[in-house]
């Protein structure tokens, strides 16, 4: 069975093939669309459960599936397009099929009235083709198609209304900084067979042990190149600016990609390459404080927007912080256990937010209202119309929030009380710790606010509006509730000790991360009351962030964005993401910008390659071709005359 | 024998010869300057054949054959030139100006 | 013997100064015609010198084809297109310069081959790689002189050029041919 994982490829690989055909020869053709489409979703989700049940019961933990020789150069370079199951890709395949497929299912209600519905289901089947491609590969190389074609697929379905500059802006915005990280990617590859000589990611992890000792300068360097790929794809400082930009999209969209998986993939790669972190604790280091910081950072830029989407990705850069924070500390099941219970609450609500926009778009369009639909301050008090899609938000923003028992109360739990023991070792962490608290504390306001501005209140929309307003059809709110009962129980796979559990999770990755972990030293125990102090601490922090978010915002008179005056002070700095965007077009782009037009272009390119070199010769060869004219004067006395010199030459080099 | 004088008077004559191709621009008149120039030649060869055997002579033989048929055939040019132009005059002749 | 040589020395000379003043005349004559006569007279001084050279045959055969038919051709064009006498244009003084000055330098370049003697180029070809022995290239002696006194001044002509040279003699007559072909072609108005 576990051999058949290719099928999980290839289902969606048929679909992404089918739909593109169908998108140039029948686009309106939207029910063949959405059976192909959700279909090898469901196809893919049914051998990933395959192929999850085969592992459990194999006694091995990692199976080769080799599908062909891919590069066989020599002997020592020969690389096969191989697959490699094991217990970590095994479970990020059933993410990825699971909610993948539901996303799926919720776009074909999201995405109906699309004139590119078809364009959007290859792109999108497309992407889980890659995605699966980047978990299942077995190498490097192969793991890099993935890693670039989810790249690609990010970059499509960003522009995807491509009508509107703003929209392929921002998809090229996302293609360039990960560009930056991919540069990271491909010099990792190239030092990692440098040094040990082998691409695979089981050959990696036995071999570089041997080879760096613990400390070593060019396992640092190595794992701080991956690191930038994993900024650029996970969105962390300080490449995290692409990830708001990228709300751009379709929001099913930015619930699969920017949310649940792709973004993710940068922390699965740290997880998949732990053996040779954990051989430079100090890029561990930079991992945890990169992840601590950007996760601090952004969940206060997300304070002040009113963006619905982009509060949600902030939210995102922020979460994807913590798992970062995570598997800096060595806690890489941690990591990915927050990663999985992310998936879940956050894919909730960004699809919940689609609803939202859904039908507020919908509502606007009928009362021939110009209001922006992403806009909270449109919205308020939608609750009354819409109890599903609010219920649902409530419970993933509980989860968010880390608020017990709700599934992220505890994967959020372990990464702060991995931070806080390791910095009974190293006191960095401690401030990493501390950061991703305040962190915490932010995110469970401005959540309550988003759901405050949202759901509560009264409806700033409009009279004529909401008459038009009505919750989404079962295939967007079906969805909604398996993701919402996923992000209630999702904690059931790895609980801790405390509450009983036994930690289901760890130690079925452990085999993964094993190598790494007898490289480290070990993570101390919290111990008792100081373990509990930290879980009250935690969930203290989430129940002040949510009532002051709750009590803040039902307080204040909001008022539509027509209305509104500008920020002022520090708030405006907020507002406007701490002007990021503009110091890296000062500082990057517009140098960049200047060197590339006024030196390579106008000085290389125009004057010393076109009109020096290229020009040059042809005005040099025009000059002597000029010259040699005027020798043909047509003269035969000058012609005689010139014979003569040239013949007494010659005889007076001869006589001596 | 008179080797010396005979050689001398050889390149005084061929310098002539050569003298008068660069000054003149009457084209018969050019013509006959390169006459004068071959005779020259010619009477290298007759001084050294005293020296190396009659073969000398022979060539001599062949350069006036050659110069025969060269004025056969570059009088002719010239007359074709003349029917062309009016004119043996190389200033005028610059068809082939560049 | 002496007086002899003296007596032909001075012929030597009378001819000489003969040809080259006929040669500076047959230059700078403005008149086609007498620059042709003049070049006549030039070709008449050095059949002269040709028979003190002791080339007797070719001497006779200078003032039978040069001076006579050649110089005819000469003249007879020269008639034939009736030409004006054109004064020398004093204003392309440029070209004179030019002219005498290369024909000066080509000159004092001829007077620096007086070092040149049957010795030394016999040496400087033997001391490059040779087929043939230098020596029956540059023989030293008086070997015309001795195949004019077995053989005849025409014989001595005779034997190399029909039984050596008899190829390249038949080749010339092609050359002749083909000349009066091209001459045709070239002079005749419509063919």
């Amino acid at each position: 069975m576990v051999q058949l994982v290719w099928l999980a490829v290839a289902f969606p690989l048929f679909g992404a093939v089918a739909n593109a055909l169908l998108a140039i020869r029948r686009p309106a053709a939207k029910t063949a669309v959405s059976i192909i489409g959700v279909g090898v979703l469901a196809g893919a989700f049914v051998v990933a459960v395959g192929v999850f049940n085969a592992l459990v019961h194999d006694p091995r933990p990692s199976v080769p599936v080799v599908l062909w020789h891919w590069m066989p150069v020599s002997e020592r370079l020969s690389i096969d397009f191989a697959f490699r199951v094991d217990h970590l890709s095994a479970i990020m395949l059933l993410v990825i099929t699971g909610v993948g497929g539901l996303i799926h299912l919720f776009s074909v209600g999201y995405m109906r009235s699309d004139p590119g519905y078809a364009r959007y289901f290859a792109y999108l089947n497309l992407f889980i083709v890659f995605m699966l491609v980047l978990v299942l590969g077995a190498s490097l190389p192969v793991s890099f198609i993935g890693w670039e074609g989810v790249g690609l697929c990010s970059y499509l379905l960003i522009g995807f209304w491509y009508e509107i500059d703003a929209n392929s802006d921002a998809g090229k915005k996302a293609f360039l900084a990960n560009r930056i990280g991919d540069f990271g990617v491909l010099v990792a590859m190239f030092l990692l067979w440098w040094h040990l000589g082998t691409l695979d990611f089981v050959g990696i992890t036995m071999r570089a042990g041997a080879v760096f000792p613990i400390g070593s300068s060019a396992a640092l360097l190595i794992a701080l190149a991956l690191f930038l790929g994993c900024t650029g794809k996970s969105a962390q400082i300080p490449l995290y600016v692409w990830l708001p930009d990228a709300m751009a999209g379709p929001t099913p969209v930015s619930a699969l990609i920017h949310a649940a998986t792709m973004v993710t993939a940068g922390v699965f790669l740290v997880v998949r390459t732990a053996s040779v972190f954990a051989l430079a604790p100090v890029s561990l280091e930079v991992v945890a404080v990169v992840g601590a910081l950007t996760a601090f950072v952004a969940a206060s830029i997300g304070l002040r927007q009113y963006d619905i989407k982009k509060v949600l990705a902030y939210s995102t850069v922020s979460q994807l912080g913590y798992m970062f924070l995570g598997v800096g500390t060595g806690a890489f099941a941690s990591g990915i256990f927050h990663l999985i219970t992310h998936a879940f609450f956050k894919a909730l609500l960004f699809l919940g937010a689609g609803s939202v926009i859904h039908a507020l778009h919908h509502a606007f369009h009928h009362a021939h209202s110009d209001a922006d639909a992403q806009d909270m301050r449109n919205m308020g008090g939608l609750r009354r119309w819409m109890p599903w899609t609010f219920s649902l938000m409530l419970v993933a923003t509980l989860a968010i929030s880390g608020v017990p028992p709700f599934s992220g109360f505890f994967s959020k739990d372990e990464i702060l009380g991995a931070a806080f023991a390791r910095g009974t070792q190293h006191p960095i962490y401690l401030v990493c710790w501390a950061l991703a608290l305040g962190a915490a504390l932010m995110t469970a306001f401005y959540m309550a606010r988003l759901l405050a501005m949202t759901f509560l209140g009264r409806f700033r929309g409009g009279d004529k509006a909401a008459e038009y307003l009505h919750d989404a059809p079962w295939t967007m709110t079906g969805p909604l509730v398996v993701l919402g009962l996923l992000s209630v129980l999702g904690g059931v796979i790895n609980l801790p000790h405390f509450v009983g559990g036994t930690g289901w999770l760890e130690r079925w990755l452990a085999p993964v991360t094993e190598t790494a972990r007898m490289t480290m030293t070990p993570l101390p125990e919290v111990e008792g009351a100081s373990a509990l102090l930290l879980i009250s601490l935690a969930v203290a922090a989430a129940a002040v962030g949510l009532i002051g978010g709750w009590w803040v915002t039902s307080r204040a008179t909001i008022l539509t964005p027509a209305q509104s005056p500008e920020e002022h002070g520090f708030w405006r700095a907020v507002y406007h993401k701490y002007y990021v965007d503009e110091l890296y077009q000062k500082v990057f782009v517009n140098p960049t910008v200047w060197l590339s037009r006024r030196v390579l272009w106008q000085t290389v390119d125009a004057f010393l390659v076109d009109r020096l070199g290229v020009g040059g010769t042809a005005r040099l060869a025009e000059g002597l071709g000029w010259l040699g004219s005027r020798l043909q004067n047509g003269q035969v006395a000058f012609y005689v005359t010139m014979f003569a010199v040239g013949a007494v030459l010659i005889l007076r080099t001869l006589v001596r | 024998m008179l080797l010396g004088p005979s050689l001398a008077l050889s390149a005084v004559l061929f310098v002539l010869g050569v003298a008068g191709v660069l000054i003149r621009r009457n084209a018969i008149v050019v013509f006959m300057c390169v006459e004068l120039m071959l005779n020259a030649v010619n009477l290298t060869f007759i001084a050294l054949a005293q020296l190396h055997g009659v073969s000398g002579q022979i060539m001599v033989f062949f350069v006036m054959t050659v110069a025969a048929a060269e004025a056969a055939v570059g009088l002719a040019i010239i007359l074709a030139i003349f029917r062309h132009t009016q004119s043996v005059d190389l200033t005028h002749i610059n068809l082939l100006r560049g | 013997m002496a007086s002899n040589v003296t007596v032909t020395t001075v012929i030597f000379y009378v001819f000489a100064v003969w040809a080259v003043g006929s040669a500076l005349l047959c230059i700078t004559r403005s008149n086609a015609l007498a620059s042709a006569l003049w070049l006549v007279s030039t070709m008449f001084a050095l059949a002269a010198i040709f028979v003190i050279l002791q080339a007797q045959f070719i001497a006779a055969i200078q003032v039978l084809v040069y001076a006579g038919a050649v110089m005819v051709l000469f003249l007879f064009v020269i008639m034939l297109l009736n030409l004006e006498d054109v004064p020398h244009d004093w204003k392309r003084w440029p070209a004179w310069v030019v002219g005498v000055g290369l024909a000066a330098v080509l000159g004092t370049t001829l007077v620096t081959l007086h070092s040149y003697t049957p010795a030394r180029l016999a040496r400087e070809v033997s001391t490059m790689p040779s087929p043939v022995d230098p020596r029956l290239v540059f023989p030293e002696g008086n070997a015309l002189a001795v195949a004019t006194a077995t053989q005849g001044a025409v014989g001595s002509v005779a034997q190399p050029l029909f039984q050596g040279y008899l190829i390249p003699f038949e080749v010339t007559s092609v050359l002749l041919l083909a000349a009066v072909v091209g001459a045709v072609v070239l002079a005749k108005k419509k063919l």
